[in-house]
């Protein structure tokens, strides 16, 4: 992964920009397939083509919180602390809160569908619901301003609390309601209702799901890098910008003029013209 | 790692006896509580007395939030938190002298409100054998829970607001599982208790071992 080398580009350019279109070529495949070539079933009608989205969510936010717990660990383990570490673990906790939210929401729809009502105390969705709290939580915590490594530290901590409730929560969550009703229906299980349309669909679900994880991951992983770089140099380029209008030679390294803001060859992050 | 536990809950605890913000302001809170809810569910219907093991842990749990953050805020002021890391104490014993001060409160905390909830919402306490452990187990994990959070959020502006989105999510096994084992004393059924009181022994056991690998490197921050 990119991370154990902050400066250069594990993956190059060109390499993330295959992988978008490897994820839009795979989402538009899965979207194909769950509306046109697959059916409606007898039991779910219409609503079995959500087994292309939901499932493939749902699983792919709970490697996103595992990435985080690992990036966290790998942070606070002093042999291997690098910032890179704490700029992965928040980039992925930030698409696995998006996915669990996503996940909670198609959830609602299919539950509405077949069990008639948008929400129910069922010991998964309450789980979920929780770890999406849980994270929510995280995000906030990492919005503090700090300083970078009291962050990322503090960060790393409360990662680590959190994914250290999730078995926690399930067992509870689960001896809550197994206690009054059965589990939820298993849709990753493929069984006899499960014909081979609705096979590939979910497989290319899983594929679209997880090339979109990886390919937000790597873009937020940099805009991370780029942000910390900008709080580090972006005094030196404002005082450099006034400097500039008055006519006197800027005081650093001179920045090369890059209207879109991205890093320059030379290594330095620049702006727009202020 | 024990003397300097029992230095550093001495101290908080003695702050809390001078300063008596939990007896004066977190004690009459958590009556006030155990109040409103006898405002916002109807009296006549008995469904105080059905829901008093719920709404008892609702009310420790806004209570501890209370505690917590006066905790953590004894160690904002001052620039204590510095002189604390200074002291060349056990960082492992200062977070369980925290726990524990933070514990030794709630759990007086506690006995005030179950007095509460008999006297205001009839409910009678049996199964004194469950009720207690589920008390100690959940106070305990609570606090540990609480004390990292209080310190995480240590020095941060917006802290009053962040801990509780913090917190509660952690805290929202607790309050089940303890709720739960306190259903099945009242209702004289214990036996439905025993797996909800290991599930508090184990997040109880689970966050003070996390607490006290991972406090120093919460207090080596600046």
């Amino acid at each position: 992964m990119s991370a154990s080398t902050p400066r250069r580009r594990a993956v190059p350019r060109r390499g993330v920009t295959a992988l978008g279109l490897a994820a839009l070529a795979a989402s538009v495949a899965a979207i194909v397939q769950g509306l046109v070539v697959m059916g409606p079933t007898e039991n779910q009608g219409e609503y079995s083509r959500l087994l292309v989205v939901h499932p493939p969510l749902a699983t792919v936010a709970y490697v996103a919180f595992g990435v985080t717990a690992l990036a966290s660990v790998l942070y606070l383990v002093p042999r291997t602390r690098r910032p890179s570490w704490d700029r992965l673990a928040g980039a992925s906790a930030e698409i696995g809160v998006v996915f669990t939210a996503l996940t909670l929401v198609t959830g609602s729809i299919w539950g509405h569908s077949t069990w008639g009502v948008w929400w129910t105390w069922d010991a998964r969705l309450t789980a979920e619901a929780l770890l999406l709290a849980l994270f929510l939580g995280y995000l906030a915590l990492r919005r503090v301003p700090a300083e970078e490594g009291v962050r990322a530290r503090r960060c790393a901590i409360a990662a680590l609390i959190a994914v250290l409730d999730v078995p926690v929560v399930h067992y509870a969550t689960s001896w809550w309601r197994t206690l009054h009703q059965g589990s939820t229906i298993s849709l990753t299980r493929p069984d006899k209702h499960l014909d081979a349309a609705h096979g590939v669909g979910l497989l290319l679900g899983f594929v679209a799901m997880t090339l979109i994880y990886a390919w937000l991951l790597i873009r937020r992983y940099r805009l991370e890098g780029l942000e910390s770089r900008y709080e580090h140099e972006g005094l030196t380029l404002a005082l450099d910008a006034r400097r500039a209008e008055g006519g006197l030679a800027p005081a650093g390294p001179a920045p090369a003029a890059d209207p879109v803001g991205a890093l320059s060859p030379s290594g330095s992050l620049t702006r727009g013209p202020a | 790692m024990w003397r300097d536990a029992v230095l550093v809950a001495g101290k908080d605890l003695r702050i809390e006896a001078r300063s008596r913000v939990a007896t004066n302001q977190v004690a009459p809170f958590a009556l006030l509580v155990l109040i409103l809810f006898a405002f916002a569910l109807d009296v006549d219907r008995g469904v105080l007395t059905k829901a008093a093991a719920g709404l008892y842990w609702v009310a420790v749990l806004f209570s501890a939030l209370l505690a917590v953050q006066r905790s953590s805020a004894i160690e904002a002021a001052d620039g204590a938190r510095d002189q604390l890391r200074l002291s060349g104490l056990d960082p492992a014993g200062i977070f369980l002298g925290k726990v524990a001060a933070v514990a030794v409160q709630l759990l007086l905390l506690e006995v005030l409100l179950g007095v509460g909830v008999v006297v205001l919402y009839d409910a009678s306490l049996r199964g004194v054998w469950l009720v207690v452990p589920t008390c100690i187990a959940a106070t305990a994990g609570l606090a540990a829970a609480g004390t990292l959070y209080g310190s995480l959020a240590a020095g941060i502006t917006v802290r009053e607001t962040l801990l509780p989105l913090l917190l509660l999510p952690v805290a929202a096994p607790v309050l089940l599982a303890a709720t739960k084992a306190w259903q099945a004393a009242l209702d004289g059924t214990p036996a439905d208790g025993a797996p909800w009181l290991r599930l508090l022994g184990v997040f109880a056991v689970v966050y003070l071992t996390f607490g006290v690998l991972a406090f120093g490197s919460l207090l080596e921050e600046s």
